[in-house]
């Protein structure tokens, strides 16, 4: 099923009414401890039966209560393949080793870190992103639209396309690697990630020669799999971490302060002449 | 519906119900002042935030001596690394609190960020301006039998392991807050200064001052790390807006690594 476009949603269960009805008084069929002894996860006993499973199924059952060991098999070897980089040149892993460098913890340096992937250029924000434009372009081609109208339409009013393009560099090398690993598990040639490589092939062909990023591919393979872009997103959201923390404990072993010190000429000043305050 | 029995307990703030919503407040107390119907237009916030820290308003030389702290600390600057990690969520377009989740995360640590100066205040909390006590601790640093979550320190708190001398700024902060010290903290500071420097084989540094500072003004280390955390944030949260998306244009060390173990180009083995 496509999922909807986001509207704002205008709850009706509001106000001081909703707040007293549920002062003291949480109802969920998500999750509870006992103290007795037992966990409760989607209505399945923890300790005896989920917690017996490997962790990503753990994980993506707490996101939506679906069971799919080869999906979460998939989503494992997406972390593995394309998200775990242990470079401390990029950005949300350099958070975690200037932690490192200034003797942070390594929660407080993986805690930095996974709320700085939530980025537009690359991380959570592209992740999502794509897999949103998957399924508008294919509802916009299901209501009669052309694809090349539909690229240039979301290039032209956003400036971008989300799964299309990097910083940095233009290839991306994880897409390879990763169609094979999907092919693997059986995936890779339903109609999503066939539209993904029909949008790259537009773009490649643009004035900006946008290429596919592994965003693009992975929201592909995703949406054939018929994941919302809110279960993506949920999925996503640790996938950097094992990239991170080998960032921060290099770090940490190697001389404070050692990471990237910059001298004070590195600053590049454009700004206003020096002055005094309060003068005239 | 159960009847609520857990409670709140704060000696910090108090509030009263507006008439038609038991969840909203009439009026809010800090430390027994109307923060709305009072405080609001009376107090700068450098007061405030001592009265909610302190429970009691500062005394004019402290609220000037606490300001003029918060300019010396606000912004550390863009080759400072929490204010650089502010600056990568800005370049990538990360969410504005991450920035600050960042800086808060690398600020933290004990080179130079608030551990520095939680474990300066507990030196001065147990030194005092006791120079003997000061010369012994920093050659007989405590130590604590326990692991714990934070690394070892590696230079005597304080103090920067990678100085020379003592920076210019980092000095007329601590010039500027001694004339503003009524106590005996600052002026102490600054006569052994250069005694404790060449005790600890590394020039004072800002986190070295702002413990002084803070421990001067009666705040207990806890207070100390959470205030250097709270008054770095301003330049972290400038820099990373003024860097948004400008990644073209950042740091990148793109030849700035090199990696000693590489095993080169080799066919996939996973097959």
């Amino acid at each position: 099923m496509t999922p909807a476009h986001r509207v704002p949603i205008m709850s009706e269960d509001k106000g001081p009414e909703m707040l007293a009805r549920c002062e003291d008084n949480w109802v969920t069929a998500m999750g509870a401890w006992f103290p007795e002894g037992r966990v409760v996860l989607r209505g399945k006993d923890v300790l005896n039966d989920l917690g017996h499973r490997p962790w990503m199924e753990y994980f993506i059952y707490g996101i939506n209560g679906q069971e799919d060991s080869r999906f979460a098999r998939f989503v494992e070897g997406v972390w593995a393949l394309t998200t775990s980089y242990p470079d401390p040149r990029l950005w949300n892993n350099r958070v975690a080793a200037l932690a490192g460098t200034t003797r942070s913890t390594g929660v407080l340096a993986l805690a930095a870190g996974i709320a700085v992937s939530e980025a537009s250029l690359y991380g959570l924000r592209p992740i999502r992103g794509a897999l949103d434009f998957l399924y508008r372009a294919d509802r916009k081609l299901a209501d009669g639209a052309i694809l090349e109208d539909v690229v240039w339409e979301e290039l032209r009013t956003y400036r971008n396309v989300f799964g299309y393009g990097r910083p940095i560099t233009s290839a991306d090398e994880r897409v390879a690697p990763l169609m094979k690993f999907a092919d693997s598990l059986g995936m890779g040639k339903g109609k999503f990630i066939q539209l993904a490589f029909e949008v790259e092939k537009i773009l490649k062909q643009s004035r900006l020669k946008y290429q596919m990023n592994i965003a693009g591919a992975v929201a592909g393979l995703v949406a054939d799999e018929g994941r919302t872009p809110d279960d993506h997103y949920y999925m996503a959201a640790l996938s950097f971490v094992a990239g991170m923390m080998p960032c921060y404990i290099d770090s940490l072993g190697k001389p404070g302060g050692s990471l990237f010190p910059l001298r004070v000429t590195r600053i590049d000043y454009k700004g206003a002449p020096p002055r005094r305050w309060g003068a005239a | 519906m159960k009847p609520s029995k857990e409670s709140i307990v704060t000696k910090i703030w108090n509030e009263e119900p507006e008439p038609d919503n038991p969840f909203a407040a009439r009026a809010c107390y800090c430390s027994g002042f109307d923060v709305y119907g009072d405080l609001l237009g009376k107090i700068s916030w450098i007061q405030y935030l001592w009265l909610l820290i302190r429970l009691e308003p500062p005394e004019p030389a402290q609220a000037r001596m606490l300001e003029a702290l918060a300019v010396g600390l606000a912004n550390p600057g863009p080759r400072e690394p929490s204010v650089h990690a502010a600056m990568c969520a800005g370049v990538g377009g990360s969410t504005r609190a991450s920035a600050l989740i960042a800086a808060l995360s690398v600020g933290a640590g004990n080179l130079g960020g608030a551990r520095d100066v939680f474990a300066a205040m507990g030196n001065w909390a147990d030194c005092g301006t006791d120079l003997a006590a000061w010369r012994e601790r920093i050659r007989n640093p405590p130590v604590d039998e326990r692991d714990d979550v934070w690394p070892s320190f590696e230079h005597p708190p304080g103090f920067d392991p990678n100085g020379a001398g003592c920076p210019t700024p980092v000095r007329q902060l601590l010039n500027h807050l001694t004339v503003l010290d009524p106590g005996p903290v600052l002026p102490w500071l600054q006569q052994n200064r250069e005694v404790l420097q060449h005790e600890a084989d590394a020039p004072l540094a800002f986190s070295g001052v702002a413990a002084a500072a803070l421990h001067a003004l009666g705040f207990t280390p806890e207070q100390g790390e959470m205030l250097f955390l709270l008054l770095r944030l301003p330049g972290a949260a400038a820099h990373a807006l003024e860097q948004k998306m400008n990644w073209a244009k950042f740091p990148f060390f793109g030849n700035g690594l090199r990696l000693t173990d590489d095993p080169g180009p080799s066919s996939p083995d996973h097959e």
